[in-house]
């Protein structure tokens, strides 16, 4: 199986446009509501002046009735985007703050996945509901979760994310698209982080496929949502050491692509796991057991970066930037393998 | 249809579930039915006869207390049986039990096992209707138990705000699972809940059809006409437990047999036998004619086969 690298490097017809990772979120909600009229956008505030995070600039003009603000009723309005999905439309709801999806959890755990099975597949599901999630913006114990792994274990659902623009146009567009229930994670902390986006159709990404965006030998680094983009600072410092290490961006926490971590590590050897989150009950700890049940073999044993599983996130800055991983401390458990 | 013809028909629908339901009882204990089953006897005019107000293109949203109103809306009554016995010819393809009865291409789009989860659906079925430029409806049932719920008002607050068209019907039996009404619920008319969000809060003698289904064609046409929608309070009572294992020793001597004074099947059936559209006797012939469909339907569905894993696996993705 081929691993997806970004961007595409070899010679093609297409344009490669930097933008910010905000600005490829915008991107692809505009290029799907052009494509699909049947493409509606609610969630709180999202047709106020882009939304709260700007994500949906433009989006109320450009597509005039087709962005619309609820009321504070996660649960209700993700209930409603089902009862429009099975009447021939295809919602996208934004969730502020993933924070606040557990005020969701009939919806998201109950419904969302249950729906179509329980009535013997006589319907689909195209929901996409966008989370904006993830720490370092200074917003406090409640306001700073990624919740990327609260519903991996919920068979029905598509649960994926994206820690780079190129991911988030790519994935975005494809979880739109796709016929079943996505929860699509997005990181607040990465908005304004900028990086080459191939803008087409031919970019829109494979559902349940992760991405090498980073090519190299000696070690692989397995990130989401923002770690992707400090596992990427990572592997600068320690390429000045001579050190290459392979970054792969996970994208999807189920389907889980085992076979992309497995051929990275295969070449490696060695695997550090970079997650802003607690460990237990992750998809950290989940690759990490699919890897040991396939009899993966590792050169020396994997490491993991993430939250302490002691702690819950502190407003207070300068204890928030030492919670969250850095650049420094993904280095650092590289540097660990000697 | 005549009204004459109509209130006939009404009579054949609500013995049909009727007998359904107590044929269900004893397919239980005769070990072809499991887990468990809400049954409606006593609530059958609500269904009939707000489900006879709707278009075929309306949609619909029920309860795990919903047999009554899915074979209303029309799934066959084999289909149903089938579905109760876990086989493959059942209308979830035995997947999902007495609980989750639905058929979409019917508009009934959902049988919720979570109380309140419905209304949502529904809301959202109604604003597709509305966006897509359609004067189609969605009409949600659930009980008095959900108006304690967040998406009850959630919903009533978004379908007003918003003017969307969507029936809400409360099916008040008195009873939230085992708990009287009165323990839980300040307020004994749950209609008066309307007054919150703006909107109609209309009280149904939920065992007069006659008057289930004028509220309810009255607020369908509220909908349809874009002044959004309705909550409707149907008073009614349920004439078994809560759910199979529930005997409901908690109700006051003399309720259940002051309840069946009032059973809606008696009372239109006596209605029209006094207007002489249909004598008591030719009741009983129709009864005894639905019976024999109903014991014949059940009897079809016992010889279809299980599904296996392999089959139901499709219905977890479509992608």
């Amino acid at each position: 199986m081929s691993t997806q690298l970004e961007p595409a490097s070899e010679a093609r017809d297409v344009e490669i446009v930097e933008m910010t990772y905000r600005e490829a979120v915008n991107a692809a909600l505009v290029d799907e509501m052009t494509a699909d009229p049947t493409v509606y956008l609610l969630g709180e505030d999202v047709a106020n002046d882009g939304g709260v995070f700007k994500t949906n600039a433009g989006l109320p003009e450009q597509f005039p009735g087709r962005v619309k603000n609820t009321p504070i009723c996660e649960n209700t309005f993700i209930g409603m985007a089902i009862g429009m999905s099975v009447t021939g439309l295809r919602p996208v709801v934004e969730i502020m703050f993933s924070d606040f999806l557990p005020t969701a959890g009939d919806a998201v755990i109950e419904e969302l996945p249950k729906f179509r099975f329980m009535t013997g597949g006589q319907c689909t599901l195209p929901v996409t509901v966008r989370s904006i999630g993830g720490a370092t913006g200074r917003f406090g114990t409640q306001h700073s979760a990624t919740g990327e792994s609260w519903f991996m274990a919920f068979p029905g659902l598509i649960v994926a994310s994206a820690g780079t623009p190129a991911g988030a146009y790519s994935v975005l567009r494809a979880a739109i698209r796709h016929g079943d229930p996505v929860l699509f994670f997005e990181h607040k902390g990465l908005y304004g982080r900028r990086g080459p986006v191939v803008r087409s159709d031919e970019a829109i990404a494979e559902i349940g496929r992760a991405a090498v965006v980073r090519q190299g030998s000696d070690v692989t680094i397995l990130a989401t949502l923002l770690m992707v983009d400090r596992a990427l600072q990572a592997a600068e410092q320690l390429s000045a050491d001579g050190v290459e290490a392979e970054v792969v961006d996970l994208r999807f926490m189920r389907p889980l692509d085992l076979d992309t971590v497995r051929t990275s590590v295969n070449k490696t050897g060695r695997l550090v796991i970079a997650e802003e989150q607690v460990h237990a009950g992750g998809w950290g700890a989940t690759i990490l057991s699919q890897l040991w049940l396939n009899g993966v073999t590792l050169a020396a044993p994997p490491r993991v970066v993430g939250l302490p599983d002691d702690l819950l996130m502190p407003y207070s800055p300068p204890l928030e930037d030492e919670l969250v991983p850095s650049p420094a401390a993904i280095a650092a458990a590289v540097k660990e393998f000697g | 249809m005549t009204e004459r013809s109509q209130r006939v028909e009404w009579l054949r629908r609500m013995l049909e579930i009727r007998l359904f339901e107590e044929k269900v009882q004893e397919l239980f204990m005769e070990g072809l039915i499991h887990g468990t089953t809400h049954l409606c006897q006593g609530q059958e005019a609500v269904s009939v006869g707000a489900i006879s107000a709707l278009r075929d293109d309306d949609y619909l949203t029920i309860t795990y207390r919903g047999h009554g109103h899915a074979l209303m809306r029309g799934i066959p009554m084999e289909a149903c049986f089938a579905e109760l016995m876990g086989r493959s010819t059942g209308c979830c393809k035995g997947v999902g039990g007495s609980m989750h009865f639905t058929d979409v291409k019917r508009g009934l789009l959902g049988a919720f096992a979570i109380v309140g989860a419905g209304l949502p659906v529904a809301l959202g079925a109604a604003y597709s209707a509305k966006l897509q430029g359609s004067d189609q409806v969605a009409v949600t049932f659930f009980g008095d138990g959900a108006t304690n719920i967040g998406t009850f008002h959630e919903a009533l607050n978004i379908a007003s705000a918003w003017k969307v068209g969507v029936v809400f019907i409360i099916e008040n039996n008195l009873y939230g699972e085992y708990t009287p009404l009165r323990e839980t619920t300040p307020v004994d008319d749950l209609a008066v809940r309307a007054t919150a969000h703006g909107i109609p809060g209309v009280i149904v003698d939920g065992q007069d059809i006659d008057a289930v289904h004028a509220a309810v064609a009255e607020a369908v046409e509220r909908g349809r006409a874009g002044e959004g929608p309705s909550l409707l309070e149907m008073k009614t009572y349920r004439f078994r437990g809560h759910s199979r294992t529930d005997p409901a020793k908690y109700r006051p001597e003399g309720e259940l047999e002051r309840w069946q004074e009032r059973d809606p099947i008696v009372l239109l059936g006596q209605n029209l036998a006094a207007g002489g559209a249909l004598s008591l006797d030719d009741q009983e012939t129709l009864r005894r004619e639905i019976q024999e469909q109903v014991d014949a339907q059940a009897e079809r569905a016992k010889a279809a086969p299980f599904p296996t894993i392999e089959e139901i696996r499709s219905y977890v993705y479509a992608a």
